[in-house]
């Protein structure tokens, strides 16, 4: 077994050349572009919105709209589910395909991208016809068009096969190399969307056994306390399903981007680890203020919601600290001479820099959500919208569009068009985000709310101008940005010069390399860990299901939109 | 390795600064009495008007400077529209909702409820100032959501 030491390498992904071949590719770039398809359709909306909070009301130039709402389910579906998950089933898959060196299923790709697809399709229809209009959270007793929630159980399949293709390669990829440790870029992917698929089950619960059923018209009540539940079960761990995958990029690429190294192997899959521990008992602090939930019960899920900020915390040092590597290996100086000697001139580097800088405001005002006494002030207002465009909205999407910038030339061949165009993107961007978010946090302080098509509001605060004007000065911006990223990915598919794209993917060398012997060893026991994970989920949710069931079924379905 | 001791500094000042944060919590809970809303009673949502004590919904006094502030939340509006209190008395707010779920926010306070059907809200509050503040409906409900608002005098 002595040849397969040296095989645990002190880089993240093993570094014999290898791609996969092109019918491979072809099914991930298309994967791909369903996601910034969707990020670029969701965001016409999205410009609605901020000008709706700012007194513009431009839904006159959206004829096929019916009302601000079907808008809105846009904007969440699409921005929040379809971008980010159609992004991960192509960029995962390819993370653990290139870590390993080895081709993933052809069957089960396509049968992801299909179902995808199928997926989208059902949501297409019912969110356009208007039989959706419930926004993304889908609480009953709003009730949708069945087609909707089916489409939706669609999209999450596709991400339980885009895992199951990555469990397989791995499981051949064990056989062949016993005794030897998987490369980083591996564990930490399949980690990240392991948390996902245990993540979802409540969510397929809902749909499948309430909602379903329910919009067939197959049983005439549902329980909307526990359909809500099962929503926020898997909804708060959603947010690190989005989360993860770009953590996957900072960790194990943005060091070599900027020229410095992974900090340590071990730390890195320690931090994946507690969050596939950490992230799903904590939803009931998206319910801090609902009836029916036992105040200890929260209380407990708050103290673990503390408790999953400490991995990004760690984030926040180990990252950092592999920058100010990359930044002095950059002749930089002094305490933080270093940060502008970064390769700010990278577009893919500088998005991912300014998605780390924005996301320093997303954790802060995250943790002030967790915080239930504060919650209660905030809850439903405008400043959650502004915290969590700091969060999914700049930390996520911010780093999928950096990776975009190499990995369409990489999965295309071609170079990147319009390097400046790519940049300003960027900047604009991340300018507009901040003043759309200062705007919506300090309006929502004063109680302006959320999910409100303000703009035909009888009601109106005067305290809340100078938060609305920055929301729509700042929301045209963002709109801006994102509009010159599809610009720039639309010329490089069509107009980038062919052959010119990187050979490989921007996989680092690790400076603590893998461990050989000791605890962290037992890092890559992924199904030791979940059957952990599972132990501290019935130990969070299981009171609440224990006093809670059977099921309340009160309330008939309403299609009041 | 220097990364090693500033990791471990790092660290230690960061899980410091969670524990903190929970004590926080702990002590707001605990001394100055913040409460969520828990669980206070189930009922069924298409009785609510003939269902005690939301039959009669409106201010009740209940004790020496002690109210119960019964509010029905139905697609769009409350029921009563506009609430007035005096200032510096206990407000105990007893709330559902007939049809959909409806938030409950009175803005610039900690008063922040969901009415989920089925089940009964309760939350209690003190205003210090006297005036007149909005009560909005936050929680989507349908075509007219921003209709939903009322508004509440502490006098
Ligand atoms: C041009 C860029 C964008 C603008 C101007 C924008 C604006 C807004 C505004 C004003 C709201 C609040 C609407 C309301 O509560 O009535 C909102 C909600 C939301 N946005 Fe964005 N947004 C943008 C991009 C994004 C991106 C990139 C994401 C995620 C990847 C995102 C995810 C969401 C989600 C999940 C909601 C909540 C929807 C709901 O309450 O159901 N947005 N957006
Ligand atoms: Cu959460
Ligand atoms: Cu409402």
């Amino acid at each position: 077994m002595a040849e397969h030491i040296a095989a645990s390498t002190p880089v993240v992904a093993d570094p014999t050349p290898f791609t996969l071949p092109e019918t491979q590719q072809r099914v991930l770039r298309w994967t791909l572009y369903v996601g910034y398809a969707a990020l670029t359709a969701g965001i016409f909306h999205g410009l609605a919105q901020a000008l709706s909070y700012a007194g513009i009301d431009i839904l006159g130039f959206f004829p096929a709209l019916r009302s601000y709402y079907q808008g809105l389910t846009a904007h969440g579906v699409a921005n929040a589910i379809i971008f980010t998950f159609a992004f991960s089933n192509a960029f995962l898959p390819l993370m653990v395909a290139r870590a390993l060196s080895r081709r993933l299923d052809e069957r089960l790709l396509w049968a992801s991208f299909g179902t995808l697809v199928l997926g989208n399709l059902l949501v297409i229809y019912a969110v356009v016809t208007n039989k959706a209009s419930v926004l993304y959270t889908s609480y009953a007793p709003l009730q949708a068009h069945w087609t909707y929630y089916v489409g939706l159980v669609f999209v999450v399949i596709s991400t339980w096969l885009a895992l199951m293709n990555m469990l397989l390669i791995w499981r051949g990829w064990k056989r062949d190399h016993p005794g030897v440790r998987m490369p980083l870029l591996a564990h930490i992917s399949i980690v990240s969307y392991v948390m996902w698929f245990l993540a979802s089950l409540p969510i397929a619960v809902e749909f499948l056994f309430f909602l379903i059923p329910w919009s067939l018209g197959w049983v005439e009540r549902t329980d909307p306390l526990l359909t809500r539940t099962l929503f926020w079960f898997t909804g708060h761990a959603i947010v690190y399903a989005w989360l993860l995958p770009a953590y996957v990029s900072w960790y194990a690429l943005v060091p070599r981007q900027a020229g410095g190294k992974v900090i340590s192997d071990s730390l890195t899959r320690l931090v994946f680890i507690l969050f596939l521990l950490l992230s799903i008992p904590t939803g009931f602090h998206h319910q801090y203020t609902d009836p029916g939930i036992h105040e200890g019960l929260k209380f407990v899920h708050a103290i673990l919601t503390f408790g999953v900020f400490f991995p990004s915390l760690i984030t926040a040092f180990s990252v950092m600290a592999s920058l100010e590597m990359g930044g002095r290996a950059h002749g930089g100086r002094g305490l933080l001479g270093w940060i502008p000697k970064l390769p700010w001139g990278d577009p893919s580097l500088s998005a991912q820099l300014l998605a780390m800088i924005t996301f320093v405001f997303g954790g802060i005002t995250g943790l002030i959500n967790a915080s239930f006494t504060m919650n209660q002030v905030i809850h439903n207002t405008t400043w959650v919208p502004g915290h969590f465009h700091m969060t999914v909205g700049s930390a996520v999407a911010m780093t999928f569009m950096g990776v975009a910038y190499w990995m369409v030339p990489y999965l295309t061949g071609k170079k990147l068009w319009g390097r400046k165009v790519a940049l300003a993107s960027n900047w604009i961007y991340t300018i507009g985000l901040l003043i759309f978010s200062r705007g919506m946090i300090s309006a929502g302080l004063e109680g302006m709310p959320r999910r409100t098509f303000l703009v035909q509001a009888p009601y109106m605060d005067p305290d809340w101008l100078v938060g609305r004007v920055l929301t729509g000065v700042g929301g045209t911006l963002m709109f801006v940005g994102i509009a010159l990223f599809f610009v720039v990915i639309i010329m490089t598919i069509w107009k980038g010069k062919a052959g010119e794209g990187p050979k490989d993917i921007p996989w680092s060398e690790t400076l603590i390399e893998p461990a050989k012997n000791g605890w962290a060893m037992r890092l890559d026991r992924i199904g030791f860990w979940v059957i952990v994970a599972i132990i501290l989920i019935v130990i969070a949710y299981g009171p609440f299901f224990l006093s809670y069931l059977p099921p309340n079924y009160v309330s008939p379905g309403f299609r009041i939109y | 390795m220097k990364v090693h001791t500033y990791e471990r500094a790092f660290m230690t000042l960061g899980g410091m600064l969670l524990v903190l944060c929970m004590a926080a919590l702990v002590y707001a809970t605990v001394a100055m009495g913040i409460h969520l809303p828990g669980r206070a009673g189930e009922i069924e949502p298409g009785k609510v008007f003939t269902t005690p004590p939301f039959d009669n919904p409106g201010v009740h006094q209940t004790g020496p400077n002690q109210y119960d502030v019964v509010i029905i939340g139905q697609a769009w509006r409350f029921h009563p529209m506009e609430i007035r209190v005096p200032v510096g008395a206990e407000l105990n707010f007893i709330a559902t909702t007939f049809d959909v779920i409806h938030g409950f926010h009175i803005e610039g306070t900690r008063v922040n409820m969901m009415l989920i059907p089925g089940q009964i809200s309760r939350l209690t509050y003190r205003f210090r100032k006297p005036g007149e503040y909005l009560i909005i409906c936050h929680e989507y409900c349908g075509a007219g959501h921003h209709n939903m608002y009322g508004k509440i005098i502490v006098e």
